[in-house]
Order: C-alpha cells, then sequence, then structure tokens
C-alpha cells in the first residue's frame, strides 16, 4: 500500500476549532464572493423593506395612534424598530434558497466528501447572510434617516445604545438564518427553500409590536405578540433608540426586551444550529 | 490484506427499495474497477456508501486501509470524489473553484493556489481560469470538476458516470485523462452505463445489477461467458440459405441461426480470423453470393443481456438521490 501511504495528502488540522473556523470562513468567503457576482439578489433583498418604509410611512402613518399621537412623525418614529427587525428575518430565505441549491448542484456532496468541519458549510452560509444583513440594515437606516426617523426622540441620544440596537438586530438575523440553513437542507428544490423560508415570517412578523400597539389586540393574540421573540428585539431596540410606542405590557419580555432578545436569539441559534448540522450529516441531495 | 476499496455485504435500502443487496467489491491497488449497470442498479448508492456520503445499513467497507464507518474523516483525506453531476460552483472562477477545494482539504492557502494553477494547466483550463464557471462548457466543467477531486492526488478516487451527457470528443479527452490518472498508480472505482466506457477504461467490470454484483471478471472473461465469437453472414439470395447454413454448421461449434426476412445467418465458432478466410472460401465454391461477412466478437451488451435476461436499458428511477428522504 506504498502508493496510499506516500500519497500527497491534505495536512492533517490541528485543533478542531481552529480547523472549524478556517473551514468557515472559506466558505463564507466563497458565499461573498457568490453575492457580489449575483448583486441583483442584494438589491432585490433591499427593495422590499425599502417599499415597507416607504408604504408604512405615507399610506399607514396617517391614520396610526401611537401611545395617543396621531401625528405621522411619532408613527415613522416607532415603525423603523419594526421594519429593522421584520427586514433582518428576512435573511431566512436567502440562506435557506442558497442552501438548498448547493443541495441541488451536487455541492454537499462535494463539501461533505471533503475532510473539512462538519458545520463550517452552513456556518459560512450564516456568516456571509450576515454580511449581507449589516449592509442591508446601513441602506435602510440611511433611508428611514431621509423619511424623518430619528433616534432619541425623548431628548436623550446614545451611540452606544444605538449600536446595542444594531446589536441585537443583527443577532436575531443570523439566528434566523439558521432557521433558513434547516429549511434548505429540509425541502427539495431552492425555489420550495425561498417560499418556504418566507410564508411563516408574515405571521411571526406581522402577530407582534413591530407596526401597531399590541394594546389593542384581542387578549389572546396579545399574548403571543407579546411573548414572540420577534417583539422582543423590536422593543429592545424601541427603548435602546429612545424611540415611541414602547409596550408598556407587564410581559417579561417586554418588561425585559434587551434581555429577552439577546436570550432568545442565542436560543434559537443553539436549538436550530445543532439540528440543522445534524440534517446536514446526513443530507442527501 | 484487502485492496485499496474493500467492500462486504454492503445493504442499504430506502423504503421498499433495496437499493444495494448486499455488495460485495475488491479492488487491488492501482488497479480500475468498472462498476456497471443501469440506472437504478444501485451503483451510484455504492459509490455513496464508500465515500462516507451515506451510511450503509449493514456491511463492511475499507477505503485506502481505513473503515469508512468508523473513519470516515480519516477515509475523506484519501479520496476524491467527481459525482454524476459536475459539482462546482458556478460564481467562482475556475481558480477560485480549486483553492477553496484545496483550502478545505486543508491545505494552507498558498499550497492551494499553486496546486490549483499545476491543475488548471495539466486539464487545460488555464485560458479559462478566471472566468467563471458558469461560462464554461460542460465539458469544461466536468475537467473542472475533476481537478478539483484530485488537489490532494488522492490514492483513491472514485468516479460516478464521469463522461454521461458530454458528447463523443470530451468523452474522448476525459478518458485521456482517466487513463493518464491510473498510470501514475491511483486506484479508481468508476460507475458507468456505457458498456463501452468499462470495456475502454477498467481493468475488471463487476456487472451490478438490483443492488447486486450478478458478475465480475475482465471484458475477455465477461464476453467469453456468452460464448465467445461467431460468424455472420448475409447471403445475396433467399435460395442459397440452406447450402449456407449447411456450410456454416460445418465451421461452427454449434446450430446455426437463421432471420429469414434479413437472410442473415449466426453460427457460434472459434478460430478466429483464419476460420472466417475458409468461410468464404467455401462458400464461394458452392456459389453462394454474399452481401456481407464478419467475425463478431460479443460485445459488452450481449454480456449484460445474457447475464440479466434483459438489456442495460434505463428502468424507472430508482436513483438513492430520488428515493431518500
Amino acid at each position: 500500500m506504498s502508493a496510499v501511504t506516500d500519497a500527497v495528502r491534505g495536512t492533517a488540522p490541528g485543533n478542531p476549532l481552529g480547523q472549524s473556523v478556517r473551514d468557515s470562513l472559506v466558505i463564507a468567503k466563497r458565499n461573498l464572493i457568490r453575492m457580489s457576482r449575483i448583486p441583483e439578489m442584494v438589491i432585490f433583498g433591499l427593495i422590499q423593506p425599502i417599499m415597507f418604509v416607504v408604504l408604512f410611512t405615507y399610506v399607514f402613518g396617517g391614520s396610526m395612534q401611537i401611545g395617543g399621537s396621531t401625528s405621522a412623525t411619532d408613527y415613522t418614529n416607532f415603525l423603523m424598530a419594526g421594519i429593522f427587525a421584520q427586514t433582518v428575518t428576512f435573511a431566512t430565505a436567502g440562506a435557506g434558497a442558497g442552501i438548498a441549491d448547493d443541495m441541488h448542484k451536487g455541492l454537499i456532496d462535494r463539501f461533505r466528501s471533503l475532510p473539512m468541519a462538519r458545520g463550517a458549510v452552513l456556518t459560512g452560509r450564516t456568516l456571509a447572510d450576515l454580511v449581507q444583513t449589516a449592509l442591508t440594515l446601513l441602506v435602510l437606516a440611511v433611508v428611514a434617516i431621509l423619511v424623518g426617523w430619528r433616534v432619541g426622540s425623548d431628548g436623550s441620544t446614545d451611540a452606544a445604545r444605538v449600536l446595542a440596537a444594531f446589536g441585537l438586530l443583527l443577532l436575531l438575523g443570523y439566528a434566523f438564518t439558521w432557521i433558513g440553513a434547516l429549511i434548505g437542507l429540509s425541502v427539495r428544490t431552492p425555489e420550495a427553500a425561498t417560499s418556504g423560508g418566507l410564508i411563516w415570517l408574515f405571521p411571526v412578523t406581522f402577530i407582534s409590536n413591530a407596526f401597531v400597539d399590541t394594546g389593542n389586540m384581542t387578549p389572546w393574540l396579545r399574548h403571543i405578540a407579546e411573548w414572540n421573540p420577534f417583539s422582543a428585539t423590536v422593543q429592545a431596540c424601541r427603548v435602546l433608540f429612545a424611540n415611541p410606542g414602547q409596550s408598556t405590557s407587564d410581559a417579561w419580555p417586554m418588561q425585559h426586551p434587551v434581555w429577552a432578545s439577546l436570550i432568545y436569539s442565542v436560543l434559537i441559534i443553539l436549538i436550530f444550529r445543532t439540528l440543522a448540522v445534524r440534517k446536514y450529516r446526513s443530507a442527501t441531495a | 490484506m484487502p485492496g485499496a476499496i474493500y467492500a462486504e455485504g454492503l445493504v442499504k435500502t430506502f423504503g421498499d427499495v433495496r437499493a444495494l443487496d448486499g455488495v460485495d467489491l475488491d479492488v487491488p491497488e492501482g488497479t480500475v474497477l468498472g462498476l456497471l449497470g443501469p440506472n437504478g442498479a444501485g451503483k451510484t448508492t455504492a459509490v455513496r456508501c464508500l465515500t462516507t456520503l451515506l451510511r450503509p445499513d449493514s456491511g463492511r467497507a475499507v477505503v485506502a486501509g481505513l473503515d469508512v464507518l468508523k473513519n470516515p474523516n480519516e477515509v475523506r483525506r484519501s479520496i476524491g470524489l467527481s459525482g454524476q453531476f459536475a459539482a462546482v460552483d458556478e460564481y467562482l472562477t475556475g481558480r477560485e473553484n480549486l483553492q477553496m477545494v484545496g483550502q478545505l482539504y486543508q491545505m494552507k492557502a498558498k499550497d492551494a493556489k499553486v496546486r490549483a494553477a499545476e491543475l488548471l494547466d495539466q486539464f487545460d483550463l488555464a485560458d479559462a481560469a478566471d472566468r467563471t464557471a458558469k461560462t464554461y462548457s460542460g465539458g469544461m466543467r466536468r475537467r473542472l470538476d475533476l481537478a478539483a477531486a484530485l488537489v490532494v492526488s488522492p490514492p483513491v478516487m472514485f468516479m460516478d458516470e464521469p463522461t454521461t451527457g458530454l458528447d463523443p470528443r470530451n468523452r474522448q479527452l476525459l478518458w485521456e485523462v482517466i487513463k493518464r490518472l491510473v498510470s501514475g498508480g491511483t486506484t479508481l472505482l468508476l460507475t458507468t452505463q456505457y458498456l463501452e466506457e468499462a470495456d475502454h477504461l477498467a481493468h475488471d467490470i463487476a456487472v451490478v445489477d438490483h443492488g447486486r454484483v450478478i458478475a465480475r471478471g475482465t471484458s475477455d472473461q465477461l464476453k467469453a461467458r456468452t460464448g465467445g465469437e461467431r460468424v455472420e453472414v448475409v447471403v445475396h439470395d433467399r435460395e442459397h440459405i440452406p447450402t449456407a447454413v449447411e456450410v456454416l454448421t460445418g465451421f461452427g461449434k454449434g446450430d446455426t441461426t437463421v432471420e429469414e426476412h434479413t437472410r442473415k445467418l449466426t453460427v457460434p465458432v472459434s478460430g478466429g480470423a483464419k476460420l472466417l478466410a475458409e468461410v468464404i472460401r467455401e462458400l464461394d465454391i458452392r456459389g453462394i453470393e454474399i452481401d456481407d461477412i464478419g467475425l463478431r466478437r460479443p460485445t459488452l451488451d450481449d454480456v449484460f443481456l445474457s447475464l440479466t435476461g434483459h438489456a442495460a436499458e434505463d428502468k424507472p428511477e430508482e436513483n438513492a438521490k430520488e428515493t431518500v428522504k
């Protein structure tokens, strides 16, 4: 068996964590290169949230009551935390479609036949999506400012708190891409991953405090909305942005939104990363 | 000591379908085994089990001296896989694809870069190296895919239908590449539906049908199992058929079969070209005019037919791909 033992082999990895990080970055780089070569995907990803900002601001703005105020400016300031949070969750569909496409094209088979870290294909993908989400948020924040959004409507502006809010948004988006990863591995076609990744996001993001005051919902729906993990991040952002319309509900996530947002996001990552990596290990196109 | 690829009693079921029904394989180091069979015979499933992509329900497999079930990651370091689809990222350039695969084989970034450039040259892709794979022709993509499988010069290679869907010229090109590879000492397991391909590339052929290896041997050994060579004659005049039968049966090892409507007569023989010359002379002496005559060796298609009772053609998809969920 001399040819077998003497043949050039890949260098044996040092420590598993180092290998995992390195492999994830290789895959992340690959996905970022892809995204840069399909700019229309990034652009379409921007159009929807920008449309929401503009439509909600100008169509709903005049008729919404926020904390007893009917001022359109108050609604704009209330709305942005919701739109930001909704936008980051929509990264789910991109992650799912990307992974389903890799399965479909046989790339997952190739990766699985390589001596690479098991979770790296998915981690690399979710990291690349995180970069895209950050870019999207940046553009969206500029548009929001253009339509009149301002932080610190109570007079206090704290840059660190604003950055913390964007941090929570990115974490939420990252968590949701792991749900997308699991969806992508579970469906047969990229098309199914796109629609399957989006449909459930509508109830999740609308049965929440994102666009309306939960105080006006029927009690059972209100409870769902206030315990919705998504609502915790929205509330946390409103608090950190010092924007109007913060929920005064007694529900724990509404009273401790920053902690609730952190805990929910970390839990989602732990659960869905575990499930997705397990699914990946037995994945078959 | 088992060969570079060794399998014993591999079984894999998907629902009701027994995709692998006890497959045994043994490929000595430095040789090529052709896994020959129609769609749905279990070829792809066998490759997937041997390359750690799929866990068999039972059985044992050893690749490059490593147990596939116990040390899958060690096995992955020693194998290259080129699948049924050209598994390259179409939005990356050829160079980027190869560098990525090299790094995922745990090569250092700069080694991966050097190796990628080497392979691009070797596979005649240097000119297209910095174009995205999306712009490549089918043949170029296959070559890139094969190059990706060879990044670490693995001692054991698996190729699942490497030339399916390629035009004859590209198929020929890929055959040359594969032959060069094997002459370098690589052990190769190759699946194919093309009997000609197995004949051309493989030292040994295992015929697979319904998840079992139903015959095994060199191409010549397998052909011999169908009864060896035969003489085929097409006579010009239907009235000459009885006389011709008499002549052929005189030379043959068995009965002469006659197809009346095509005026074609066939008889099993042994003796090769020399005998053929004698048959022609005798037919001439008897005044039988012939349109065509030839010595036919059995093709692997004949082999397949005689082994399985059905021709080597597609059956409804029973591919692992379709049924796994």
